[in-house]
């Protein structure tokens, strides 16, 4: 290119001065995070008599707040891709009895393969009927909602299966590593596993490009729909891993475990700062989304709420988020 | 001048985005039933000026006047109130509704009861279409129209609610060459009528064609305002780009491509759905084949099918004598293939992500370390690719969206051209670009030939093609019609007529 000095000489110099940084700086990216610090604040001083600061509360928290942390980590991505997956929470149920009845019938292995096998096959279904039918995910994905917690209830005849495994139980949900929760390492590693993927590798960028502008992935040689078969697949399989704690923790399978999760997992992500429509995602964000979420829970049960009061709080606290986060 | 003739003026406009200083001092004004052309290179502003007198954005300083008065804009309710109208570039029509519904829209007409009167949105849809003398069905449902069409219910839209002013940016980007001159011979009767018209355009001919008035910007400012009659064509060019610009446009004879060569690319009896008939040719290293042809002939469409989007139902693709397969872009660009396509926004960007991440996106291999993306390498490639590009953008991690219409179509060829293509396709690089900018890109398809690529430009402008092309191949129906050198060309006037099939 032999004339791109002079052309380059064209271009205006910008000098970024820091009093502009500041002004650029969007703090609408960090309500999530500034919301977090409030509520927390809030709660703290409020319930601080109730024993909200206690270490046993605030881990009781991240404990409460597992499940929903990991199946939103699968969801940044649904979301992040621009589709949606609503059978997680019934994935988690299933998942969970599958794993319940392997476990007793055949071991620990079997068991843990029983519950994957769940997420596998429902994802891939999910997957395949997206990508390669072309029909929306949000379809797809309610009537596997109807069908898997169905399932899981038809094959138990609505019994809950008890777990007596207790290396399995130790390992998902009621143990401790150390001095931590079993349930809050679970997390954390989904956590650290699913951003790095998000924003540091070539899946995760073609991932947020096919949410972005599918037609310009798709010229740009990415296969749009292996990127959303791959995300419907992760989702159901981190929610098959999902039921396994729910099995862990409450030593046993059931059908309901999960029932409604889809629904958290989504204003989890969505608090977090990633796009309904696609195109952006932040798993840190998603994180505290549910933390934020798990916060409230908690406080609203000390401040000695009733059920249905604690609801209309948690939908105010959620709307108001959203509506502080949302761009100009 | 008498101030009183302008119907709009603006005073001393200033903007800027984040900082960023993009309008400085800017005066602007309109007479009734003028066509004035706004001209400048591409980020010098004109459309950021539009955008204020149009309500989308606020000056952060300066006046408007409208008939005179003061007039405070804050919305685009209010440019419409003062009679401003636009004829956006990205349509603002709902496709599933009809025409008349559309033109209709938001001030329909409301029948007893208070329902909408649908029969007499179709008559006032008629009315409009008669005084304008075009002739557009209203109750037809405008996702079945072509953009022509859309363009005409756009006008009509801002015409029914009784536009004074209407604001045209690059209306002829997507028209076919026949529409083009559909809607200048329009633009003449709405002057007639008293309508002024703002006319943004990068091609030259039409300027000369439309405009009484010209005012140039550069880089924020305002140049200069005169009548078209006071200003050569290489004053005009000079304005805008800042410095002389030697006859780019002219054709200039390369070394022949010798017939012995093999073909880098050949193409056997290529069918690809009902656009793509039958089309066999031979493309040789260093060789600049273009392609010609109506809009609908099957230039895009071929295009497609050798990218693999479309998918081909028969015949045969081989690339260096090897046949391949081209199912899928991804075995495309294997192969060494590259297509810039002709919708930069809605094909070539994903326009909410930085300018940085849509330039790696097809490079994501090179500037992995150990299975993760490598920042540090990010950043060194796509700033070697703005710098070599000369793309002008104030910060590579802000949207792309941000950047005005030609530096985003640089940024979609420099991400394609950081593949180091064999074969590159682009269909009509052009579009939306600034003559300086153009001459450049001409410059780089010339130098990538030279450099033994083999290139294929579609493009609807008969002087940009003749000025590459070492070859025009002429489409017609989805089939080769002529397959012309470009020393068999005498002048614009015969390719037309090639084209038109004659
Ligand atoms: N919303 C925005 N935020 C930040 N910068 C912007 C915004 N809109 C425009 N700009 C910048 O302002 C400058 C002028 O842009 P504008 O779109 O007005 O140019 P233009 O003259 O219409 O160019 P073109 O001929 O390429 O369409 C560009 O550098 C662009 O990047
Ligand atoms: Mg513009």
């Amino acid at each position: 290119m032999s004339k791109t000095n002079t052309i380059a000489s064209r271009d205006t110099g910008v000098s970024r001065t820091l009093g502009t940084i500041l002004k650029e700086l969007d703090w609408r990216r960090y309500v999530i995070y500034i919301g977090f610090v409030v509520v927390f604040l809030f709660f703290a001083v409020l319930l601080r008599d109730q024993g909200f600061l206690s270490p046993n509360n605030l881990l009781n928290i991240f404990r409460q707040t597992a499940t929903i942390t990991v199946i939103a980590v699968g969801m940044t991505y649904v979301i992040a891709c621009a589709e949606i997956d609503l059978s997680v929470g019934s994935v988690a149920g299933l998942s969970s009895v599958c794993t319940a009845m392997a476990l007793s019938q055949w071991g620990l292995v079997p068991g843990i393969l029983a519950g994957l096998a769940v997420g596998l096959v429902v994802g891939s279904i999910n997957g395949a009927l997206v990508s390669l039918l072309g029909i929306p995910s949000f379809l797809v994905t309610l009537g596997m909602l109807g069908i898997a917690v169905g399932v899981a209830q038809w094959i138990t005849a609505s019994a809950p299966q008890p777990i007596l495994n207790d290396t399995f139980n130790t390992l998902f949900g009621s143990g401790n590593f150390g001095p931590i929760p079993g349930l809050v390492v679970w997390s954390a590693i989904f956590v650290a596993i699913g951003a790095v993927v998000l924003n540091r590798t070539r899946f995760g960028r073609q991932v947020l490009a096919t949410g972005g502008n599918r037609n310009a992935a798709d010229f740009t040689g990415i296969n749009t729909k292996r990127i959303k078969f791959q995300v419907l697949l992760i989702s159901g399989m981190v929610a098959s891993v999902a039921g396994m704690l729910y099995a862990g923790r409450l030593q046993s399978g059931r059908f309901q475990w999960g029932a409604g999760d889809e629904l958290s997992a989504i204003a989890a992500v969505i608090l977090g700062g990633t796009s309904l429509f696609g195109g952006f995602g932040s798993i840190v964000g998603t994180l505290f989304g549910a933390l934020l979420i798990g916060l409230i829970n908690n406080g609203l049960i000390l401040a000695g709420l009733d059920s249905s009061q604690q609801q209309v709080v948690r939908g105010v606290i959620i709307i108001l988020a959203v509506a502080l986060a949302r761009k100009k | 001048m008498n101030t009183a003739d302008n119907v709009v003026q603006m005073r001393s406009i200033f903007k800027s985005f984040n900082g960023v200083s993009v309008l400085k001092d800017v005066g602007f004004d309109v007479r009734k039933g003028e066509v004035h052309a706004l001209a400048g290179g591409n980020g010098a502003g004109k459309s950021t000026l539009m955008k204020i007198l149009q309500g989308v954005y606020q000056a952060d300083a300066g006046e408007i006047l409208i008939g005179g008065k003061q007039a405070s804009i804050t919305s685009i309710h209010d440019a419409k109130a003062a009679g401003i109208g636009m004829v956006f570039q990205e349509f603002s029509l709902v496709p599933s509704l009809t025409v008349a519904q559309n033109i209709c829209l938001a001030a329909e007409p409301l029948g007893r009861g208070g329902l909408i009167d649908d029969r007499a949105a179709v008559r006032r849809a008629t009315e409009v279409f008669a005084e304008m003398e075009v002739d557009v069905d209203p109750s037809a449902e405008v996702s079945r129209l072509g953009t022509a069409y859309w363009q005409l219910t756009e006008i009509a839209k801002a015409l029914s609610q009784n536009a004074q002013v209407l604001i045209m940016d690059e209306p002829t980007a997507s028209l076919a060459r026949h529409e083009c001159e559909a809607l200048f011979e329009l633009i003449d009767r709405l002057k007639r009528r008293g309508i002024s018209i703002i006319y943004i355009s990068h091609r030259m001919d039409e300027v000369y064609r439309l405009a009484d008035r010209i005012t140039i910007l550069r880089d924020g400012q305002h140049l200069l305002t005169k009548a078209l009659s006071d200003v050569t064509p290489e004053q005009i060019v000079e304005g805008i780009v800042g410095k002389k610009v030697e006859g780019d446009l002219s054709y200039r004879a390369r070394n022949e491509v010798s017939h012995e060569v093999e073909p880098l690319l050949e193409v056997r009896g290529l069918n690809a759905g009902p656009r793509v008939r039958n089309v066999s040719f031979a493309l040789r290293p260093g060789e600049i084949l273009g392609l010609a042809g109506l809009m609908g002939s099957g230039r895009t469409e071929l295009a497609r099918a050798l990218f693999g989007i479309d998918k081909l139902d028969s015949g045969q693709v081989l690339i260096r004598g090897k046949a391949v397969s081209l199912s899928s872009p991804q075995q495309a660009i294997n192969a060494g293939v590259a297509l810039i396509p002709e919708d930069r926004r809605a094909q070539g960007l994903v326009l909410e992500h930085s300018v940085q991440d849509n330039l790696l996106l097809p490079l994501l291999g090179q500037i992995r370390r150990g299975g993760l993306l490598d920042g540090s390498k990010a950043k060194a490639l796509s700033t070697s690719l703005i710098k070599r590009f000369a793309v002008k953008v104030a910060h590579p991690h802000r949207p792309v969206r941000l950047l005005s219409g030609g530096n985003q179509q640089k940024v979609v060829i420099a991400k394609w051209l950081g593949t180091d293509p064999d074969i590159l396709i682009l269909d009509e690089p052009t579009a939306g670009v600034d003559i300086g900018t153009k001459s450049e890109i001409l410059d780089m398809i010339r130098e990538l030939a030279s450099a033994g690529k083999a290139v294929i430009v579609i493009s609807s402008e008969y002087p940009e093609l003749l000025a590459v092309s070492d070859r025009v191949l002429v489409l017609k129906d989805g089939s080769i019609i002529r397959d012309i050198p470009r020393s068999g060309i005498a002048d614009e006037e015969y390719l037309q007529l090639a084209v038109q099939g004659v």
